[in-house]
């Protein structure tokens, strides 16, 4: 490579040593450089961003969690209150209905007792129809007792006797 | 690239090395160490480049980032990300030194591959400092952190006892080997794809005199975008390939018994 000596470069240019003094300055400079920005700015500042993107995402996530706990805490109260709402409504159904259940009695004694009265009175009157009816009979019977006997013996006939025969049967 | 220049004829005229030429900024004259050259318009113009990201985009520290504060915070999680997995808590001690390597690298690297730009990280002057400065740094530590049983990371206490003489001498030279390798790789990646892609270049050049209507232009220039998709993606895989290699260094020098 060396022995071509046309055009600008002689050889490779990286083995020209006259210029690596040069180089290994300028690269110093430069590095130094560098990590004087890099340890100064750009890690402290990187590193502090990451970090801090870190913690605001946690906090979301944790700021997350607190709300889901406050909704979970929100549907059971309103679970409880739900309960409570038909727990109550159930005691004031039974309450109308054990209401409604002693007017129904009062009601129903008062009619038992409506009834009753009226079934004695009506027993009463049926009894004075029964009482008025046998004695009809009675008459009746003595009458046709008396007729009877007076057309088959009028020698015999006896109104005492009659009287006492016929009430004798009517008892049997 | 030997083969490009040998190829060199009254119509080839290429010199895909001149891009890596070094020369002073004002005038012609001599290229002192304290000489402003385009070394240093360049190093200046990452570091310019480095203040831009990190620190004016990420200057509102939003917790809901901008689109540049994004992509800071994104480099800074995935070098802190690497030092851990790497080297585990106690290797973000050296997180800012780490940081710097990589940031000053990926955008040396990256500026690198602008047209008309140097590219520094294809010097081995500059990769060779990066490389030795954290192999002395690392063993300099892992004594300091170890003592004598820093050793051990050449004695090899799975392998068989007979094994072990001839595992640390192998260890030994690898060790010593890896300034070479971490600088090598990172400069010759960067001049190869850099010096293919002026070498394409000129072929179209050449073809666009050559054929009628110029039409043979289109076949490098397609190769030019092949190469450079191909190299944006190198420059970036190599600044991260330094910087995890250094990671690993250091977990040696941390924890020497693995």
């Amino acid at each position: 490579m060396a022995s071509e000596t046309s055009g600008e470069a002689v050889g490779m240019p990286q083995l020209d040593f006259s210029t690596f003094p040069n180089q290994i300055f300028w690269l110093v400079v430069s590095l130094v450089v560098v990590y004087f920005i890099v340890s100064k700015v750009i890690l402290p500042r990187i590193g502090g961003v990451l970090e801090e993107r870190h913690s605001v995402i946690s906090d979301y996530i944790s700021q997350a969690a607190d709300f889901k706990k406050q909704a979970e805490q929100a549907e059971a109260d309103y679970e409880a209150a739900l309960a409570q709402a038909r727990g109550e409504a159930q005691a004031i159904a039974a309450e109308t209905k054990a209401e409604i259940q002693v007017e129904l009695n009062k009601a129903v004694a008062k009619a038992d007792a409506e009834i009753a009265a009226k079934t004695a009175e009506s027993e009463k009157a049926i009894a004075v129809v029964r009482e008025s009816a046998v004695e009809n009979v009675r008459e009746v019977a003595l009458a046709t007792t008396a007729g009877i006997v007076a057309a088959l013996m009028p020698s015999v006939s006896d109104d005492a006797a009659v009287k006492k025969a016929v009430t004798a049967r009517m008892k049997g | 690239m030997a083969a490009e220049e040998h190829a060199e004829g009254a119509t080839l005229n290429i010199h895909p090395m001149d891009q890596f030429q070094i020369h002073s900024l004002f005038g012609d004259g001599p290229v002192h160490w304290y000489t402003p050259t385009n070394v240093t318009l360049w190093l200046f113009i990452a570091v310019a480049a480095i203040v831009l990201l990190m620190v004016i985009a990420t200057r509102g520290r939003n917790v809901v980032p901008s689109r540049g504060q994004s992509v800071a915070e994104m480099i800074y999680s995935f070098v802190r990300g690497m030092i851990v997995d790497i080297t585990g808590e106690g290797g973000l001690k050296y997180f800012p030194y780490i940081m710097t390597l990589f940031l000053l690298i990926l955008f040396t690297n990256v500026l690198g591959l602008l047209p008309y730009s140097f590219t520094v990280t294809s010097h081995i002057a500059v990769t060779g400092v990066l490389a030795m400065a954290v192999f002395t740094a690392v063993t300099l530590l892992g004594f300091i952190k170890n003592g004598t049983k820093f050793l051990k990371i050449f004695w090899i206490s799975e392998a068989p006892l007979v094994l072990r003489p001839i595992l640390a001498i192998i260890e030994i030279i690898s060790y010593f080997v890896r300034p070479v390798s971490h600088s090598i790789r990172l400069a010759g990646n960067m001049m190869a794809g850099h010096a293919v892609i002026k070498v394409f270049a000129g072929f179209a050049a050449v073809l666009a005199a050559g054929t009628p209507l110029g039409v043979g232009l289109v076949a490098p220039i397609v190769a030019i975008m092949a190469v450079y998709g191909l190299e944006l993606l190198v420059v970036v895989i190599q600044a991260y390939v330094f910087t995890i290699l250094t990671c690993v260094y250091l977990n040696d020098a941390l924890h020497p018994g693995h």
